[in-house]
């Protein structure tokens, strides 16, 4: 049995596709097996809404009168600073920027309320933002201050665009030491007082292709509330690590860059985060729809909980220290228990990833592509495989001889 | 019958000198644990309490409370989850140490239990969305 994306959106289109979520699929292929299945469904929607600091915006602010060159000089929106060493009026805005008078960690932990990802946010949902800019002057940009209201529909162009979101698997966060730590991976009690994980497992899209064979550049996902692309692979994307006998990765593995129109998002789905002593960040929605072409595509979609696996890491040494050492492996659906053993102690367990808003997030993907709204797309190009040998290098440092 | 409840009493600032917390104690044979407390002189003293003992006795400690001046709150009304912000993600439920806080096995929705709520607010900081509010 074999489909091609232009069968199944010609189904779409004429409202005859059968649409599934990845935690549906589980219960299908097992009370109707892998070969009938395969040929009944034509799209499983996958989803996930987690903490992904390497996520961020850019805009183009339209010119002021007389103008301003902001390339070069500074600018802030809502006290936070952004980039801009672009042109004259394009910025970026990063999801972990915070205002320059934040108090950080000068009292630990510092609470980090608000910072580029709140400012996301904020615009998202339609409200005003103060907009300073210093800039140096030029003959052509004469301008050197400028303060005003700015909201998204002002702009020309506002594109959120992440370098690195939707990981695919990730840590189990556990404190060793006798003092509470305050990570981006939570709040993590003493001597193993809590163990946190962040995935949406068997709903999480690269967990349902796992080789990364109908996720490419281009695809059409999922974000933030409305609509986005796959741009490339995300940074620190891996497949070379180990992987289970149904290819599942055992560990951090492959991410996603993506793109899409800020202006038809929602902020229900761009959610500005705070983590206690570690900084800001931005919560984001994304789900990207898989098409069943084959068997082998609906089998890596029927992953469950239990078949994915994450290393438990010490943060108090191990993570800080880049030490490879692990705890234990343990499965989500171990994980999601509640309660997991660790060197013979019960630790309880909590997510920083939301599994109810994960269904939500495939369960809209799905009603889109039922009313024929979505179609899917062909990539362009595929992300890298586990062929492609990719390492994932640390940072050698050498030092500068003065 | 015997009866274990959670208040926040409001003292005004004329009251923050006087031993009412003795008298309650005494006079009317209550059990208390301080949950939390903030009094600065000429300022209003907060005060949170776990009050326990019999119907007939509370009843009175509150009568007793209430003639003094002291405003009396129930503690369930203090702690509020702001739903339009809670994500439903779990981070609050290792760090909450009384279960009010707690995640739905079947939906993995978190739920908030406000009578199991000591409004210690170790969640406050720790809501990644900030999405818990305490009102005193």
């Amino acid at each position: 049995m074999t489909k091609t994306i232009a069968e199944i959106n010609e189904k779409i289109r004429k409202g005859q596709a059968v649409v599934v979520t990845a935690e549906e699929v589980i219960d299908i292929v097992e009370k109707k097996g892998v070969e009938k299945t395969a040929q009944e469904v034509d799209v499983v929607t996958t989803g996930t809404f987690g903490p992904m600091c390497s996520s961020g915006a850019y805009f183009n602010l339209g010119h002021s009168k007389p103008k301003i060159k902001v390339g070069g000089g500074r600018a802030y929106l809502n006290d936070v600073p952004v980039y801009t060493g672009f042109a004259a009026v394009d910025i970026f805005l990063g999801a972990t920027a915070i205002p320059d008078d934040d108090p950080r960690n000068r009292i630990h932990p510092g609470p980090f309320n608000y910072g580029g990802g709140h400012v996301i946010e904020e615009l998202v949902a339609g409200k005003d933002v103060r907009l300073a800019i210093t800039a140096y002057g030029t003959d052509c940009y004469p301008r050197k201050r400028l303060e005003t209201w700015i909201r998204l529909e002002d702009m020309n162009e506002a594109v959120l665009f992440n370098i690195r979101n939707a990981y695919q698997n990730y840590n189990v966060a556990v404190n060793l030491s006798d003092r509470t730590l305050y990570t981006y991976m939570g709040v993590l009690k003493p001597n193993m007082g809590n163990a946190n994980y962040s995935t949406a497992g068997q709903l999480s899209p690269l967990f349902n292709d796992p080789y990364y064979k109908t996720i490419g550049i281009g695809t059409k996902i999922f974000l933030g509330g409305g609509i986005g692309y796959v741009a490339w692979h995300g940074t620190q994307h891996n497949p070379s690590v180990p992987r289970s006998d149904k290819g599942v990765p055992r560990a951090g593995a492959g991410t996603l860059a993506v793109i899409g129109d800020l202006k038809q998002m929602e902020p229900a789905w761009l959610v500005g985060t705070s983590m206690l002593g570690y900084g800001c960040t931005l919560t984001v929605g994304i789900g990207v729809p898989i098409p069943i072409l084959s068997e082998e595509i609906l089998r890596y979609t029927a992953v469950k909980d239990e078949d994915i696996f994450a290393t438990i890491v010490d943060y108090s040494e191990a993570y800080p220290q880049r030490s490879p050492d692990i705890l234990r492996e343990v499965s989500y659906g171990e994980l999601k228990g509640g309660r997991i053993t660790i060197q013979g102690q019960e630790v309880p367990t909590a997510s920083l990833s939301s599994y109810p808003k994960a269904v939500e997030i495939a369960n809209t993907l799905k009603e889109w592509i039922q009313k024929g709204e979505f179609l899917l797309t062909e990539p362009v190009a595929p992300l890298p495989g586990v062929e492609a040998g990719i390492t994932f290098k640390p940072l050698q440092e050498r030092p500068i001889e003065e | 019958m015997t009866v274990a409840k959670r208040v926040v009493l409001h003292f005004p600032p004329r009251l923050v000198d006087e031993p009412i917390i003795y008298r309650l104690v005494k006079d009317h044979n209550l059990v208390l644990n301080i949950l939390k407390a903030s009094v600065t002189p000429k300022e209003e003293g907060l005060l949170v309490l776990e009050l326990s003992g019999a119907q007939k006795d509370y009843d009175k400690g509150i009568r007793y409370l209430t003639e003094a001046g002291v405003r009396i709150q129930s503690l369930g009304q203090d702690v509020i989850r702001n739903e339009a912000r809670c994500t439903h993600c779990g981070a609050c439920v290792v760090i909450c140490p009384t279960g009010a806080l707690a995640l739905e096995p079947t939906t993995r929705l978190v739920d908030f239990y406000p009578d199991k709520c000591t409004a210690c607010e170790l969640c406050v900081l720790a809501c990644p969305p900030r999405a818990m509010e305490v009102h005193f």
